[in-house]
């Protein structure tokens, strides 16, 4: 036992999980799938959300925000962004369709930060429900599927790339009828 | 058996003397002399300050000081500055400016701090107060030009309009023309908050030039560098100046032009703005330089160098609120330069940032409290700090009335010792004997409350965050602070037995803020029972604290003490704790 403890083979453990998580924390919580906990809505792969369970997450680049901290005003915080020069007061326009609707409409992304509020956003324009965002399954749950065609002409899902990287590329919206949209995903 | 006073004044007399006794302190210990003397003062009293609007009623006030010219009033706690208060939860000037219009039409000034004033506020206070002539909003909200419109359009003998720090909605400026071609009383106007890119130069240059007495003239962001210099011509008499957008493309015209107004402003002694600075136009306000007592750069995204150069051509500075750009390096140049600093704010240029992304660090502020013997009060963001440094702080600097350090990573330890920083603040405290406001920040244990508590006898207000082990810190504070009026906790494992056992210390203090502590919502109601004369507020967006078990700690409570009992304009998330009811009768009668 002191020669295990000796080599310390909890270091060089091969094991399931991110490091710095220890079987302890895996046990005490009643479900942990060994990437991060999704949030409920979509998300980008650039996790700039919190996710809950996991308060031993370290991200490097991007760090969980505790609210009011640190304590400066929020027009400090507005102020250290630059004033928008002509070129961004300009917005992305983009086409959004869905299929059974008249007509069509247009959104402009810039006045979203994320995901979360550009499907809400869609939600309330086109009243329906995209249901739940997983990276393994899509949209679960629901009749409509938004779906977006990039720079290359192909029809991607929604969600699967980091935000700027779908603002930078997304030509067109289209919210797709759930039975349409099997076999929509990331080419990886 | 009648006693004649041989030395007692008639009234009109005494009027008279107490009509120089300016300090809200001073005229409350007056009144308390004697019963005559209370009706005197109360009659003559101009200025009324109310610390908190929910301690009392508009009525009561009114109906004690019949003939005030003057009122104060503050609204919402010091944390709603940073989101911890939600929206809606109060702080709403309408009712008193509602009891104020019919009781005090001669009233005069008005300012308010954190609460919420509606266009119809303003419009009705533009309506009924025709000598009205000072409007202080400091971080207010709710208001939008309109309302401003209305003031404008009205208020004939405004000398100040000063909305510093508010969010108020800017549906462009055209308000500003509502203000009447003969209306020239204009002294102080600070419309730096104003956000919109509207902007009306002429009707802004018509006013500032028929204006003569304009001391203080505050402009927004959306003011281009290329108008100041007009401006400025148009008042050459300003005291206080702030830019907008200190930006263009660098043109020998436009420089000289500007170079020009400033110099001709033989007066000025306070500069900020500069929002978007370009380092090359900096120059333009040398001449005015070595008259500056207060600068404002903390919107001025410059580098160290630059900083410092401005910094070397102002001497005479007592304030200055820069961003941590000025590094290490710039505050020791400060600390040469700038003896007779007595103020200095550095705020965080990149406050969500990991890693550091500037060479501040405490050497900065031992520099300074070295080299500034008039330093008192300073507000100081950075990411590590020493027990080392914070003694020699405390040491060179014993002056100090206000410190509010802010080690920006929560729990940061010592970074040579890896210690908690509870020997750093408790020289602080021990050392500053007038201290009189504190905040806290890194790794703290219960033993800087027993230091605070033992030391800190003049210490006013008290903010702490991330800190301690358990009651044992929050009781420290509560028995030990005599002077303690305000104190704000967040994050901290504070939890009932503290608070419990020192519930009377509550009634001598004008406010308790705890978030995201342990207090549980039992204890709440118990304090609410016991303290007929506290407002315990609980403030829980999750839903009522009741539909969980008592035991459960309480997400947010506010706790101040109140001559009326709760209030009625509390939204769906806010709880007061219901008062014993064989107490009840007790603060009924005070409303009356």
């Amino acid at each position: 036992m002191e020669t295990e403890r000796e080599l310390n083979l909890e270091a060089t453990e091969l094991r399931l999980g991110l490091p710095g998580t220890s079987d302890e924390s895996a046990k005490n919580t009643t479900h942990r799938s060994n990437k991060r906990a999704l949030p409920e809505q979509p998300v980008s792969a650039n996790m700039a959300t919190t996710s809950k369970n996991c308060d031993q997450e370290t991200a490097p680049h991007t760090k969980a925000q505790v609210v009011g901290w640190p304590p400066i005003r929020s027009y400090r915080k507005n102020s250290l962004q630059p004033k928008k020069s002509e070129a961004e007061m300009s917005g992305i326009y983009v086409k959004v369709s869905m299929d059974g609707a008249p007509y069509l409409r247009k959104i402009d992304l810039k006045v979203f930060k994320g995901y979360p509020e550009l499907i809400k956003a869609l939600e309330d324009m086109f009243k329906f429900k995209a249901g739940e965002y997983s990276e393994r399954e899509g949209y679960n749950g629901s009749e409509f599927v938004p779906t977006y065609e990039d720079k290359d002409g192909d029809w991607m899902l929604v969600g699967d790339v980091p935000w700027e990287m779908f603002t930078g590329c997304c030509k067109k919206l289209r919210i797709m009828k759930g039975s349409d949209a099997r076999g929509l995903g990331c080419v990886v | 058996m009648h006693k004649k006073m041989a030395f007692s004044f008639p009234d009109e007399v005494l009027e008279h003397v107490f009509s120089f006794i300016q300090s809200d302190k001073d005229r409350n210990s007056v009144s308390m002399v004697c019963k005559s003397w209370y009706e005197i003062e109360r009659y003559c009293r101009r200025k009324v300050f109310v610390g908190n609007c929910y301690a009392v009623s508009p009525r009561m006030v009114i109906r004690r000081f019949p003939e005030f010219r003057s009122i104060e009033l503050k609204g919402k706690p010091h944390f709603a500055d940073f989101n911890l208060v939600p929206d809606g939860w109060g702080g709403y000037v309408f009712p008193w400016i509602a009891e104020m219009a019919g009781a005090l039409p001669w009233l005069e000034e008005i300012k308010l701090k954190r609460m919420v004033v509606t266009d119809e506020s303003l419009e009705l206070i533009a309506k009924s107060f025709k000598n009205f002539k000072v409007l202080v909003l400091s971080s207010c909200e709710g208001f939008s030009t309109d309302g401003l419109a209305a003031i404008a359009a009205t208020c004939k003998n405004l000398k100040e309009l000063d909305l510093r720090d508010c969010e108020g909605d800017d549906l462009g400026w055209h308000w500003l023309s509502y203000f009447p071609d003969t209306y020239t009383s204009l002294v102080s106007l600070n419309i730096s908050c104003l956000g919109s890119d509207e902007v009306s130069f002429s009707a802004l240059e018509r006013l500032v030039g028929r204006c003569t007495n304009l001391r203080t003239l505050r402009l927004n962001r959306a003011v281009p560098l290329d108008k100041i210099a007009n401006i400025l011509r148009h008042a050459p008499q300003l005291v206080e100046f702030g830019t907008g957008s200190y930006t263009a493309d660098l043109r020998p015209d436009i420089y000289s032009d500007l170079a020009g107004a400033f110099s001709s402003c033989k007066e000025l002694k306070s500069l900020s703005g500069f929002w978007d600075v370009v380092p090359a136009y900096l120059p333009a306000i040398y001449p005015v330089c070595s008259k500056l007592t207060s600068l404002n750069l903390s919107y001025a995204t410059l580098q160290s160098s630059d900083l410092i150069k401005l910094v070397s051509h102002c001497p005479n500075l007592q304030r200055l609120l820069v961003l941590d750009y000025i590094e290490d390096s710039g505050l020791e140049a400060l600390a040469s330069i700038c003896n007779d600093l007595q103020e200095l704010r550095v705020f965080p240029s990149d406050p969500f940032g990991v890693e550091p992304n500037v060479s501040l660090t405490e050497q900065g502020l031992v520099a300074v409290s070295s080299g500034c013997p008039k330093l008192q009060s300073v507000l100081y963001f950075c990411r590590q700090m020493s027990n080392e440094a914070l003694v020699t702080i405390a040491k060179n600097r014993p002056n100090f009335t206000r410190f509010r350090l802010c080690i920006i990573e929560p729990t940061t330890a010592d970074y040579l010792t890896l210690e908690p920083l509870d020997v750093g603040f408790g020289a602080i405290v021990q050392y500053c004997k007038d201290l009189q406001r504190l905040s806290l920040s890194g790794l703290l244990t219960d033993r800087v409350f027993e230091y605070i508590g033992t030391y800190a006898k003049k210490l006013e207000m008290l903010s702490i965050a991330f800190a301690g082990d358990g009651d044992l810190g929050l009781h420290h504070v509560l028995s030990g602070c005599e002077s303690l009026r305000k104190l704000e906790i967040r994050d901290c494992p504070f939890g009932d037995k503290a608070l419990l056992a020192n519930a009377e210390k509550l009634e001598t203090m004008r406010s308790l803020w705890m978030s995201s502590c342990a207090v549980s919502f039992g204890a709440c109601k118990l304090l609410g029972q016991k303290m007929p004369r506290l407002n315990v507020e609980v403030i829980d967006e999750r839903g009522p604290p009741d539909s969980r078990p008592e035991s459960c700690p309480v997400d947010k409570l506010y706790i101040y003490r109140t001559l009326v009992g709760p209030r009625f304009d509390m939204p769906p998330f806010v709880w007061t704790m219901e008062d014993d009811p064989s107490l009840q009768q007790l603060s009924r009668a005070n409303l009356m």
